[in-house]
């Protein structure tokens, strides 16, 4: 088979298990597992082919004309570069663990077959994201995962929490949407056409005519897919999802979409320094912020989530600085190494019966009951933190290193004062990230308390997962001076300077936590805290679904508990209660939109039901009034109706009379 | 003869009739007011034909189809009434009001059982 044809069926064939899943899911239970995870793994292994033949050299082009439309025409086209074709593999990878994981993890889940479905229906629209030549059927791809986000955030619908995350995340995506889609609208109007390699051509040919509105627009959408300021806020609150659902759609595939669209039109965003600015700004705030936040939540799929948010915000940073090469290489690592950490969440928030880490926290021997995930979770976290040698230190080196190259001039794609912002947000960033994470390990791994209850060993097919992602967070940066052939070309490799500062911080970071934590893990004891679900005998889904529902109750809020012997609280300070809540953004979206909205909802509803409502009703009251004046009339009596015939013809004939008279007299 | 005397007598003879119709209640007078009625239009078209010397004498024929007609009517009349006066035990027409439109579309209580009871006497 020829590469194209083998591209064509990367996407192809989860479209057809997600519709197979979704046809057979209930009249053939046993079909469905084979369904869902088998067409995932073919795409996979279809995906390593072409990126094999691909091979990093020239790019591989392909076109139909779908649709002439009289202007633009719209092509089913692929267009796979290195970036496609290793981003491909990314998602296939990751689709396939998750798929294979969600088996034992939702194994009691009655709604499994649909779940499937559309994670196969996810994985197929991103893999279209990613091959797609063409912006228009980028864009199909794009929306089939906003909504298949909306249904998988929504799987325990249940439970309030997940039915307002799903609305939220859907809402607030297509806030960006729709400047995208305009932006969308005006790139191909001034480059004549939708084709990607048509629109490079366009913008390395003449440049466009408004080259900062277009990508202004377009990144109005990506801050809503790729979760950044200000519109990160549907991200931690998507995490009451499955956990699978949150490894997958919300930490390595769906949210780096944004960035890999960013990656891919860079050229566009790259001819206004005006959006560069906007976006390494935007970068910078996103990464603070967030990594800020994810000190002080308590759940612990907040905590990654946030740490998501601030990742992608490295990602974005590296585009700032016009570095796509960096961007896509961070889109990569972290993908693995994040994948790894939520489904290693999983499998601790089923052991431990709880998200909460203060819970955690005043538990012990978590470690002996689920060792697979203690091990694979600490060498995600050390990619986290970006220590060397684990993949996270590469790849945010390249990102360090680049911001540090135009900053200093050497690199003149993007403002210096771009390069400027990103290098510090992205080294302050280093030092709160391994903060974070080495709070998040202490808590969770090295807490003191009662036993933690044992559930027997983890389904196989869980653990299996774990250690296959554990290899490429463990060594994927090692292939760094390989990498570079496949993106831009220019190197990728840390220098001195940076990896000395980045590292270094990283370190004290984490070791000013553990000094914190040292001290106040003996308030624990004194404190004592913790829920565990209803049903800690249940299946994994179902014992994350009670721990998401238990937490508000439990503690007083969905991210945060009052713990004292939290090192994110001694560390934070008085900003420990700001940054719980994400900096009261929400809030500040409650008071903007959401008041506004329900103010007008609730005028419309008063002039639909006092005023339209009225003449409705108006209407049939008049009708029965009069009525009942006919009606009065209605006696029954037949003399009664001869004699108002009677005097009836009596005034016609004297009126008839009369009228001829006066007409004779006239 | 003048024509004035059998026009007045004409116009009598149907005020008569007309005050039968409205105003009686025996419906078998309200029957005979009606004949009153015809008869003074009897009255008139043969006065008129006379008077006027018609010479195919409309009125006269009118008036033979108005006899005949009549007799037909109060034959189909009083059958009716007679039925009306089994059914109910009278024949006054003040108290036939079974169209009359009354708020509760359902009869008055105590008149429909007793007059279903009377129709079943009448058909035994």
């Amino acid at each position: 088979m020829t590469t194209t044809t083998l591209a064509v069926l990367v996407p192809l064939l989860p479209f057809l298990g997600s519709a197979a899943g979704l046809l057979l899911g209930r009249r053939a239970p046993g079909f469905v597992r084979p369904l869902a995870v088998l067409p995932t793994l073919a795409a996979a292994v279809l995906a390593v082919f072409v990126a094999a033949r691909q091979g990093g050299g020239k790019t591989i082009e392909a076109a139909t004309q779908l649709t002439p439309t009289g202007s633009v025409p719209i092509d089913l086209a692929l267009h796979i570069d290195g970036f496609a074709a290793l981003a491909a593999v990314l998602v296939g990878v990751v689709a396939t663990c998750v798929q294979i994981y969600s088996t034992g993890y939702l194994r009691d889940d009655p709604r499994y077959p649909s779940y499937a479905a559309l994670v196969s229906l996810f994985t197929s629209a991103m893999l279209l994201v990613v091959y797609s030549g063409d912006l228009m059927v980028l864009l199909v791809g794009w929306e089939i995962m906003g909504i298949c986000s909306y249904f998988l955030v929504g799987h325990y619908w249940e439970t309030p929490e997940a039915r307002a995350a799903s609305l939220k995340a859907f809402l607030v995506t297509k806030l960006g949407d729709v400047p995208f889609l305009i932006g969308l609208f005006a790139l191909a109007a001034d480059a004549g056409t939708f084709r990607i390699d048509g629109i490079l051509g366009a913008v390395a040919g003449d440049g466009l005519d408004h080259p900062t509105l277009i990508a202004l627009l377009l990144l109005a959408g990506v801050a809503g897919k790729s979760a950044q300021f200000p519109l990160h806020t549907w991200l931690p609150d998507a995490m009451a999802g499955p956990t699978p659902v949150s490894a997958l759609i919300h930490a390595a595939t769906m949210v780096a979409a944004g960035i890999y669209f960013v990656a891919r039109l860079l050229p566009v965003f790259a001819s206004s320094s005006a959006a560069l600015t906007v976006l390494a700004v935007m970068a910078a705030i996103t990464m603070v912020g967030s990594a800020l936040a994810a000190l002080a939540q308590d759940d612990i799929k907040r905590v990654l989530a946030y740490s998501t948010i601030g990742q992608l915000g490295y990602m974005a940073g590296a585009l700032a600085v016009g570095d796509r090469g960096a961007a896509v290489f961070h889109l990569l690592s972290h993908g693995a190494f994040k994948a790894l950490l939520f489904l290693a969440a999983g499998a601790v928030i089923h052991a431990a019966g709880t998200n909460s880490l203060s819970a955690m926290s005043r538990m012990s021997g978590l470690t002996r009951r689920i060792p697979d995930a203690y091990w694979t979770m600490t060498v995600a976290l050390l990619a986290l933190a970006a220590l060397p040698p684990f993949a996270g230190f590469f790849s945010k080196e390249a990102v360090l290193v680049a911001a540090e190259h135009t900053a200093l001039g050497d690199r003149t794609v993007a403002p210096a004062g771009a390069g400027w912002t990103v290098l510090v947000a992205g080294l302050l960033t280093a030092l709160l990230t391994a903060a974070y994470a080495m709070r998040l390990w202490l808590l969770a791994f090295r807490g003191r308390g009662a036993e933690a209850p044992d559930h027997g060993r983890q389904p196989l097919a869980m653990t299996t997962v774990l250690w296959v992602l554990a290899v490429p967070s463990l060594g994927f940066g090692l292939s760094v001076t390989y990498l570079d052939d496949w993106f831009d070309g220019h190197a990728l490799t840390p220098t001195v300077t940076t990896a000395v500062l980045g590292t270094g911080i990283a370190v004290v970071g984490a070791l000013v936590t553990y000094a914190v934590w040292q001290r106040t893990r003996a308030l624990a004891a004194r404190t004592p805290l913790g829920a565990v679900a209803a049903h800690p005998e249940g299946g994994a889904g179902l014992v994350e679904a009670e721990a998401i529902a238990g937490h508000a109750p439990a503690y007083g809020d969905i991210a945060s508990a009052p713990d004292p012997a939290d090192p994110g609280r001694v560390l934070l300070g008085p900003l420990h209660r700001h940054a719980a809540t994400g900096f009261h953004l929400d809030a500040v979206y409650r008071t903007l939109f959401v008041r506004p909205v329900q103010a007008g909802a609730s005028l419309v509803r008063f002039l639909d039901r006092e005023v339209v409502d009225t003449y409705v009703r108006g209407a049939g009251t008049g009708t029965n009034w009069l009525g009942w004046l006919v009606r009065r009339a209605q006696t029954g009596n037949v003399q009664t109706y001869l004699s108002a015939l009677l005097a009836g013809s009596v005034v016609l004939a004297i009126a008839a009379v009369v009228l001829a008279n006066v007409a004779a007299g006239a | 003869m003048h024509l004035a005397y059998p026009a007045v007598l004409a116009a009598l003879l149907f005020c008569v009739g007309l005050y039968g119709v409205l105003a009686r209640r025996n419906a078998i007078l309200v029957l005979m007011s009606v004949e009153l009625m015809l008869n003074a239009v009897n009255l008139n078209l043969v006065a008129f034909d006379v008077w006027l010397r018609d010479t195919l004498h409309a009125g006269q024929a009118f008036t033979l189809f108005i006899i005949a007609i009549a007799a037909a009517e109060i034959g189909i009349g009083l059958a009716i009434v007679l039925m009306v006066y089994r059914n109910r035990g009278s024949s006054d027409v003040d108290r036939l009001r079974d169209t009359a439109e009354t708020d509760e579309s359902a009869p008055a209580p105590g008149e429909a059982p007793a007059a279903a009871g009377e129709k079943a006497e009448a058909t035994a």
